[in-house]
């Protein structure tokens, strides 16, 4: 999978980072590490992720719903 | 019946009548989106507005700033939703140490497999019943045992907590209407009062014997900030409380808003993913906190038009704001597919600093319950709708969600 | 709408980002995507921190598509050379024309190497701009250097020396103005980010230049002379003096291009060199340089994330629309950068403040939020680990609100007066124009713009 996020929109809710902690990761208590490139094998915690940023920050590929 | 009389909006809303179906309510409130009351307090209801005031740093959420002493639990040390910075993000960052990142990451989604285990469990237990009551039998037991399990608190001891914390609920809601309602106001004061003094003797008992949990976190750090015994309790209290009063109603929310629009429950069981959009949108549509009557306004805030003048209360209906026609099409339309992007972005677990502290653990705990209760539930349906619904305008769901079924997959 | 071919010069970000949106918007016709890298769009920021630190490899950052893309000429690993704004082509190194009926330039910037070009060549030396830049230095520092230099001390050199101590790797930071960070937001914040590279064991010198830099008898970087006198021993040098804008390429072009980027009005139009608006040829990223109405319309140019994101679609967007429906881009401009653990953000434009606040929390915490302003009015503001604030100055800075910001009553503000900011004097391009006015009646008078030799 691919997935970017817009850091400019993100301020450290973390909902990501606890529900795909191997893809994100916070620096101290705000800002945010992940892996652009993480494991098919992650994508149901990344779409958690995905969904849960309360400011909808993260883009991935394939996109949610490609499962349907 | 002079003006001052005649019941305003806000009363009508936060009537118990109002409960099943608030919706037409909050559409006249929309009208004005910051609305002064005859009070002094002014109501919040239009997205924007909310958004722009949960990132203000004007906004005060500590009732010791305003000048009518806000509404609190009287003379308990309050927690870190009753605070400002910097106090605030001292107590909010001490507990997030115990709970999440940076420092315990993968706590949260480490519980993934008990969640499974523990939801298909209680579920299994309704193998030969044709009728269950969704919130007694399922949506109340499951996040109680999961916030049991992360603050350390020991599952025989979960009881108590039932009566405890539905004695401060009923009290909460009664906040707005206090009249006549003595013995409930001591019924919570009691409550209060026994559930500060168990989780103190927990908290100690845990500093002498620590595991991996929240509580003993807490009551065995000397860092910078580490907290009193006084915080503790009160955050602990605070957990417990919003630990399961609000998940419940969001699992008994999702269970009538499911059955109500069932086109949805094929996609649940299908797709594995769709429950991940079905729950944010259910925090849209059927948020369980449904306002924060709160806050208030250290300096001027002009919001629009409007100039909130400082030491003014401010109540803030974020349920009102999900539906924002100016904010989202077709707002009254149940569409988890909304939840892709930028357009479902809702206010069901607030914004800004107070934003939900326990919010991945009720996306993950709601999301496994109600896709394995519409997998292995066999024609579920509704015996009453709408429910009865609990009095708290506040924290909204039904109190009983009696339904039926035709039996139980296994899982 | 046009019924095209449409070419993109430029496969980063905004590239990436136009092309997508052209997409969404409904255009079918030809489109070409050029970039001078044999990559697929990618991701840059990662490269200076979850790469040089080993977690994420470096050639995985490609960005993901949230269109479909299928049907786009990728013209990648090749560069353009030209643009015949008569003909309507991009001429491309190989000789080959890309024909368009409408263009978009986005082809960034890239790494201002180190001036002297012999110690450039030595082997240690490392700017961080590319993919491979980065997987070249994360191997290196992998290999536990003795000692890292970073020269320049904005936010990517910064970032390197935040990296660099992650890894517990001996760092050193030279920085020619008074603190790092100063350039983009002042001495006074830059005092804090010194601070914070001191507290973190950056071995910080400000105020020094490097003069030379020594190799040993194999080639290999050993040393280092600073302005001071000062001698250092270190094996690895990380160039970060900022970046050079790719628009030599449009020399020839009568486009308005130069190193500070290509003009252009607030539809992302490029301007020809007469200042005269062109009809098909838009700019958009870091070479755009475009005018911001609240900042007096002052033509700015911006190396952020952020701004290659907003203005790639507004420019995409327009390429496509009648005029009534194009869109100007107005919006306030963002920034982040991440180090030493803390989420530093700022919106608006810092460097034309003349005084800054600190508004909010504690800089000894490195928790708070600080105001800029320019003449009593509020023009930007910075956050370090307390974004979730920056939304209300933001709204601040749109409706031009008084600077400093009243909030005495707000329990975390700081009590502090505004200081003046201390940005440093910008330094003399060194290959700007001189521009003459050339012609003897109306008809006839244009704009010559006369290059400095080389």
């Amino acid at each position: 999978m691919r997935v970017v996020v817009d850091l400019t929109l993100c301020q450290g809710y973390a909902q990501c980072a606890f529900l795909a902690p191997e893809s994100f990761k916070l620096s101290g208590e705000e800002a945010l590490m992940y892996d652009p490139a993480p494991d098919d094998a992650q994508r149901e915690r990344i779409m958690r992720a995905v969904a849960a940023c309360p400011v909808r920050a993260i883009f991935t590929e394939p996109a949610p719903g490609a499962d349907a | 019946m002079t003006e001052t009389d005649a019941p305003t909006l806000m009363d009508q809303i936060t009537d118990e009548a109002a409960r099943a179906n608030p919706w037409p309510l909050f559409e006249q409130l929309r009208e004005t989106p910051v609305a002064r009351q005859p009070d002094g307090t002014y109501v919040v209801s239009g997205y924007a507005e909310i958004v722009a005031l949960l990132h203000d740093p004007r906004v005060s959420s500590d009732p010791n700033k305003r000048p009518d002493g806000g509404m609190t639990g009287g003379g308990i040390e309050p927690a870190f939703i009753n605070t400002d910075p910097p106090e605030h993000d001292t107590l909010r960052r001490e507990t997030t140490s115990f709970f999440g990142p940076p420092h315990r990451p993968d706590m949260v989604a480490k519980l993934e497999p008990w969640m499974h285990e523990t939801v298909n469990r209680l579920i299994d237990g309704f193998a030969d019943r044709e009728q269950i009551d969704v919130v007694d039998d399922f949506a109340y037991p499951f996040p109680v045992s999961a916030i049991c399990r992360i603050l350390g608190v020991p599952p025989e001891d979960e009881p108590k907590f039932h009566d405890w914390s539905g004695a401060l609920i009923v009290a909460l809601g009664l906040r707005m209407h206090p009249e006549g309602h003595q013995a409930e106001f001591q019924a919570a004061l009691k409550a209060n009062q026994e559930m500060t003094d168990y989780l103190g003797a927990l908290a100690e008992a845990h500093a002498k014997d620590p595991g991996d949990d929240i509580l003993s976190g807490l009551a065995t750090d000397k860092g910078p900030d580490a907290m009193t015994m006084e915080s503790i309790k009160s955050t602990a209290r605070l957990l417990l409380i919003a630990g399961h009063e609000t998940t419940v109603n969001l699992i008994s929310n999702g269970t009538l808003t499911l059955l109500r629009h069932p086109e949805h429950i094929e996609r649940v069981r299908n797709e594995p993913e769709y429950v991940i959009r079905l729950v944010e949108e259910l925090l849209r549509f059927e948020p369980p906190v449904q306002m924060v009557p709160n806050r208030a306004a250290l300096e001027d805030i002009a919001v629009g038009e409007t100039t909130i003048p400082a030491g003014a209360p401010i109540t803030l209906v974020h349920a009102a704001a999900n539906r924002d026609p100016r904010r989202f099409a077709d707002p009254a339309t149940f569409d988890p597919d909304r939840q892709d992007g930028v357009e479902g972005q809702h206010l069901g677990l607030g914004g800004g600093v107070h934003y939900c502290f326990g919010a991945p653990l009720a996306r993950l705990e709601v999301q496994i319950a109600l896709r394995t209760l519409f997998r292995r539930l066999d024609n579920p349906r509704l015996v009453e709708d709408p429910p009865p619904y609990r009095p708290s305008p506040v924290l909204r769901g039904p109190v009983h969600l009696p339904i039926a079924m035709d039996g139980v997959h296994p899982a | 709408m046009t019924a095209g071919p449409i070419a993109i010069v430029g496969a980063g970000l905004a590239g990436l980002r136009a092309a997508e949106t052209l997409r969404r918007e409904g255009y079918e016709g030809k489109l070409t995507v050029i970039g001078d890298e044999a990559h697929q769009p990618y991701d840059r920021p990662p490269l200076s921190k979850q790469v040089l630190t080993g977690w994420v490899a470096s050639d995985h950052t490609t960005l993901p598509r949230l269109e479909n893309l299928d049907d786009v000429d990728w013209e990648l690993g090749h560069r353009a050379v030209g643009l015949d704004l008569a003909e309507k082509k991009i001429v491309l190194d190989d000789g080959r024309d890309v024909p368009y009926d409408r263009c978009l330039i986005a082809t960034g910037v890239r790494a201002r190497p180190w001036f002297n070009e012999a110690e450039a060549e030595l082997d240690g030396m490392f700017v961080v701009h590319t993919t491979d830049d980065s997987r070249a230095l994360r191997t290196r520092l992998a290999a536990k250097p003795k000692r890292v230099l970073v020269i320049g001390g904005g936010f990517t050199g910064s970032e390197v020396a935040s990296v660099c101590r992650m890894l517990d790797i001996d760092v050193t930071l030279v920085e020619l103005a008074p603190a790092p960070l100063s350039g983009a937001l002042g001495g006074v914040i830059g005092a804090i980010a010194a601070d914070m590279q001191r507290d973190a064991g950056v071995d910080l010198r400000t105020g020094v230049r490097v003069d030379a830099i020594e190799g040993d008898e194999r080639g290999r970087v050993a040393g280092v002379r600073l302005s001071d006198g000062t001698h250092l021993d270190v094996d690895v040098v990380v160039v970060a003096l900022g970046g050079i804008r790719n628009t030599e390429w449009l020399t020839g072009s009568r486009l308005a291009a130069s190193a500070l980027g290509i003009g252009c009005d607030a539809g992302c139009r490029a301007f020809d060199g007469n200042a005269i608006v062109t009809d098909d040829v838009f700019v958009a990223g870091d070479v755009a340089r475009f005018p911001h109405p609240i900042y007096g319309y002052q033509m700015m140019t911006l190396e952020h994330w952020r701004n290659a994101l907003i203005q790639a679609e507004i420019a995409a967007h327009n390429m496509i629309s009648a005029e009534a429906d194009r869109r100007p881009h107005v919006s306030v401009p963002w920034f982040w950068s991440i180090q030493f653990e803390v989420n530093i953000k700022s919106v608006g434009v810092p460097t034309i403040a003349d005084q800054v606040v600190v508004t909010q929390g504690s800089t000894d915490d490195r928790r708070f939020v600080a105001a800029y302003g320019l003449d009593g009015t509020i023009v930007a503001a910075v956050s370090f680990n307390a974004g979730r604030y920056l939304e209300y100055y933001e709204r601040q800075i749109q409706e031009a609100a008084a600077f400093p910001p009243v909030l005495d009553e707000v329990g975390q503000a700081t009590g502090d007066d505004p200081v003046p900011a201390a940005f440093p004097p910008q330094s003399e391009l060194t290959n700007r124009p001189t521009v003459v006015l050339t012609g003897h009646s109306p008809t006839e008078m244009r704009v010559e713009r006369k290059f400095p030799e080389e």
